[in-house]
């Protein structure tokens, strides 16, 4: 079966002074969604996994383009499509949930108006089944009293509620794809669980396929089968969620879940030292090697190659090596759901 | 066991809540904080968790005197601390100190840095000016930055480094006591382990207790001695942090660690037994303010509210189920 | 296992400086504003040496009512014409491109302290202070500020500094309302909380804290009053009551000419009246620039 998203090689620079100054925000990234797949995008501030959710939706701020690689979905490339055929998929067949849901929610219109717009647009339903529609979708993000709450405001919910409705309205064109950036942040912890075991069971439901962009890889290891670790514009490493947390290729990789505290454990936690890089001055060969405990001389000059471990799973550095032994049934993962 | 460093007794804060301009009239308390005992030991951090509403900012808002508490006491060294005054209350200020979330609000825009750190020193001493410059370049080196940062201006560091100019200044006066108040919360992944080993190697090395808050229960029980759990302005359960973790007794703390986030993706974990969001402050449930929420509520719950009682050495739960 | 000495961390950039734009400060800088000011200013300043003539003496052997040179009847001697007096236009705006750009900026310079003292007090202590200051505020508001400035003039004497005073004195609650808000929302940031909890008292969280970071927007705020007050002395001058004769100024030229435009003597009405609107034009704009300048960089990238 053919994925249902294809990145390859995509390049999204912002540019500004007229020119003088470059920002390679995403450089060279490539993955790929199957139908029904969760996918992480984890990294931190600077590390271009927002930039790329944006150049997939087509929604750059000025100043950033994407000048180069592919962005397949469902036989088009969206790298190369118009605003208004990418008006067309937003929406419908890509929906995207973002991390403050009161700045998702215009304040102004009702709810009913805002979980409708996606349904009347892109599926044109109208009237009494419009309204069934929207008594649905608010039943299935678990809204208690839907009818009544279809003709409240968002300042009239918590910010729980809030972040379900978001979802709604995500869910409302009949998405294939759900993008959703950090959407949990800014919610409490039992909320936080409350809402991710609503999405677990949402994509369970319909089968749509979600990427998470997130800092937080214990979103990751309860959400995704995928997992994409980026770092300065790159990928440094991909992979299933189980093969990168039991055995990290990359340094990087290995920090992010040495710093990890465990709950109940004392042990002192392990600290990449330095911080993420000013994309404007990055240093040469390798992005990460001034914060690298496994520096080589080598890694000061050329930037890595991009590593096969197995499968699907590959590291850009050089100390990564292919491990045999791990096949592809780690690696499978278009039916894997639940855990 | 020394004396604590800070008891807070019955603190409570309830906060009018008003409608109309002419004449005010009173409709009712927001309950911020009802009722918290606790005590924090010289050298050890106490972690206090929980979600929005349970009061943990207003508690730390009391202890740093920016608000007076509507009944019970907090007591310094033994001291009530609304009581102090002129040199005592100066005395106060100089020994207790915060760190807060944003490191880019916290630093004065235009001060430089050297200056920022130096400030409490020329509020309480009479330190001459190469005296606080070598006192401010000690304290740079305890949080691992150089010397000469102390010329540069907030703007050019980054977030990890500005938590740690906030640390150097909250330490530069001999502090006993910090108030962290989701001191890692904003920063980076991998910036948050290295501040995280340094307020633990500070502690250690110079004495200094923390109260560090949080929301992220692996974080605030990575680096605490003792934990808190705060709900709708009360504390519900208060263990040492290991037995905490390994014997949460409360249901609210229960469902606090289901919620946590697994440290890997094989880690079992039982789907969440509550539901719903906390309530509002304005008007908290009767009895145990848990009781709508909790999967163990009982006739009782709804009733009356629960004592808090010692049910093993060092761990007090206010439940009915014990 | 890295080891978390000091060294490591500082080493990997703890300083994280990053190259100053050296070059980028120096684009967009408002070169049309500018190319207007510093000439006014550099005339102004050394007035004495770039005036032709005295302007308060007629020129020798000019008739009154010269046309400037490149008209019929004009004389290369006196570039911009004579007036009334006799006297050389081209000094006696010379001369008063001083008297506009003095009380230009010690008015602002005035006003904006008053304002931005009591703006602070009022943002800060709060309470009756707040109150007290407001209510003064509003009633100065509510007074026709050049009707005010007449009164006041009349009651002063006619004199350059009682001007700056009294525009002082008019144009400070501009300033008091914008700083107090302002100050109302630095008040909540937590550098300030900070210093409170330090124990800082308040005059000192005023002084260190407050003051250095409402200047931004004093200094915008002051470049968009330099033009309204320019035109304020210059509309006192016009009525008479701003700065004395002979002493030039542009408003009291503007009347001089009055009442010979209409039979075609533009030159002693449209050429100070070209300065003034160059002036504030400039001002204005320079304002606006910094504002948009200094704005960005108040928010954290």
């Amino acid at each position: 079966m053919p994925p249902l998203l294809q990145v390859t090689s995509l390049e999204t620079h912002y540019v500004s002074f007229g020119g003088a100054r470059v920002i390679k925000a995403v450089d060279d990234v490539s993955f790929t969604v199957n139908e029904g797949e969760t996918l992480g995008i984890v990294g931190e501030s600077g590390c271009g996994k927002t930039t790329t959710c944006l150049s997939i939706v087509g929604l750059l701020p000025p100043g950033a383009r994407i000048v180069g690689g592919q962005i397949e979905f469902a036989g088009k490339d969206l790298a190369q499509l118009r605003q208004s055929e990418m008006r067309r998929i937003r929406g419908a067949q890509i929906a995207m949930i973002l991390q403050d849901p009161m700045a998702s929610l215009n304040p102004l219109f009702s709810i009913y108006t805002q979980v409708a717009e996606p349904a009347y647009y892109h599926q044109s339903i109208r009237g009494r089944s419009l309204r069934q529609r929207v008594r649905q979708l608010l039943d299935a993000v678990r809204i208690p009293s839907p009818t009544q709450r279809m003709r409240e405001y968002p300042h009239q919910m918590s910010g729980g509620m809030r972040q379900r409705i978001v979802g709604a309205i995500a869910l409302a064109g009949g998405p294939r794809l759900i993008i959703a950036d950090e959407p949990t942040t800014n919610l409490d912890v039992t909320i936080q669980a409350q809402y991710l075991d609503l999405l677990k069971e949402l994509q369970q439901e319909t089968g749509v396929a979600v990427i998470f962009v997130t800092h937080n890889l214990g979103i990751v290891a309860r959400m995704c089968v995928k997992l994409a670790v980026m770092y300065a514009g790159k990928i440094v490493e991909a992979g299933a969620v189980r093969d990168l947390f039991n055995s990290p290729q990359h340094p990087y990789t290995k920090g992010l879940l040495g710093s990890m505290p465990k709950l109940g454990s004392k042990e002192p936690l392990f600290a990449i030292p330095g911080h993420p890089p000013d994309l404007a001055t990055l240093p040469s060969g390798c992005a990460f090697h001034p914060r690298c405990a496994e520096a080589m001389a080598r890694c000061t000059l050329e930037e890595p190659d991009e590593v096969r471990v197995g499968g699907d799973w590959r590291a850009r550095c050089w100390r990564a090596e292919p491990q045999h032994g791990q096949s592809a049934k780690d690696v499978d993962v278009a039916a894997a759901v639940g855990s | 066991m020394s004396p604590p460093l800070l008891e807070v007794e019955g603190l409570t804060k309830h906060f009018p809540v008003t409608i109309a301009l002419f004449p005010r009239r009173k409709i009712g308390w927001v309950k911020a904080v009802d009722g918290v005992d606790f005590a924090v030991y010289p050298g050890e951090t106490l972690g206090v968790i929980g979600e929005s509403g349970c009061g943990k900012t207003t508690t730390s808002k009391l202890i740093l005197l920016q608000e007076a508490p509507t009944g019970g006491a907090i007591r310094f060294d033994g001291k009530d601390i609304a009581a102090l005054a002129g040199p005592e209350l100066m005395r106060y200020r100089r020994e207790v100190q915060v760190v807060f979330q944003d490191p880019y609000s916290s630093l004065s825009p235009r001060m430089r840095v050297g200056e920022i750190i130096a400030e409490p020193l020329q509020i309480h001493t009479a330190l001459s000016r190469a005296d606080q410059q070598e006192r401010v370049a000690e304290v740079l080196d305890l949080v691992g930055l150089r010397p000469e940062v102390a010329t540069l201006f907030p703007h050019e560091f980054s977030g990890g480094q500005r938590q740690r100019i906030a640390i150097a200044r909250a330490l530069v006066t001999n502090t006993r006591l910090i108030v962290l108040d989701e001191p890692v919360s904003a920063l980076d992944v991998s910036i948050r382990a290295q501040i995280m080993n340094q307020l633990e190697e500070l502690q250690s090395r110079l004495g200094v207790s923390y109260i560090f808050i949080g929301h992220d229960l692996a974080t605030v029980a990575h680096i605490s001695h003792r934990i808190a759990v705060m709900y709708l302005g009360q504390i519900v359960e208060m263990a040492d942090a290991i037995e905490l973790c390994a014997k949460p007794l409360h249901p609210y703390t229960q469902a606090l660690f289901t919620a946590a986030l697994p440290a890997h993706p094989d880690d079992k974990r039982e789907k969440l037994a509550i539901s719903g969001e906390v309530p509002s402050a304005l008007s908290p449930p009767s009895g145990c303010r848990f009781h709508p929420r909790c999967p163990k509520v009982m006739p009782r719950c709804t009733a009356e509210p629960p004592a808090r009682r010692e049910v093993a050495p060092g761990h007090i739960v206010a439940c009915h189920l014990y | 296992m890295v080891s978390l000495s000091p060294q490591t961390s500082t080493a990997a950039g703890a300083i994280g400086r990053r190259p100053i734009d050296w070059l980028g400060q120096f684009r967009g800088l408002p070169l049309l504003p500018l190319l207007i000011l510093v000439p006014f200013v550099l005339v102004a300043a050394f007035a004495d040496y770039i005036a032709p003539y005295d302007p308060t003496e007629p020129v020798a052997g000019m008739k009154i009512f010269t046309p400037p040179a490149w008209m019929q009847g004009g004389d290369i001697r006196v570039l911009l014409g004579t007036d009334f007096q006799g006297r050389d236009i081209l000094s006696r705006l010379i001369f008063g491109a001083r008297v506009s750009l003095i009380v230009g900026v010690t008015g602002t310079v005035v006003a904006g302290s008053i304002g931005t003292l009591l703006g602070v007090l009022a943002g800060y202590l709060g309470g009756w202070v707040d109150q007290v200051v407001m209510r003064v505020t509003d009633a100065w508001l509510a007074l026709p500020a050049l009707v005010f400035a007449i009164f006041l003039a009349t009651m002063l004497g006619p004199s350059m500094w009682n001007i700056v005073i009294i525009l002082g004195a008019v144009y400070w609650t501009r300033y008091a309302r914008v700083i107090r808000g302002e100050v109302l929302s630095l008040r909540e940031r937590e550098f300030v909380k900070l210093a409170e909890i330090a124990g800082a008292s308040r005059a000192r969280v005023i002084r260190r804290h407050i003051i250095p970071n409402v200047l931004n927007t004093g200094m915008v705020l002051a470049s968009l009053t330099i033009g309204v007050v320019i035109i304020a002395e210059a509309s006192l001058s016009f009525l008479g009551v701003g700065v004395p004769p002979p002493q030039p100024a542009w408003g009291s030229m503007l009347a001089e000419g009055r009442s010979t435009l209409m039979v075609g003597m533009w030159w002693l009405t449209i050429l100070p009246g070209f300065c003034i609107m160059l002036v504030v034009l400039a001002t204005q704009l320079l304002g606006d620039w910094l504002r948009i300048r200094l704005d960005p960089q108040l928010r954290n990238l």
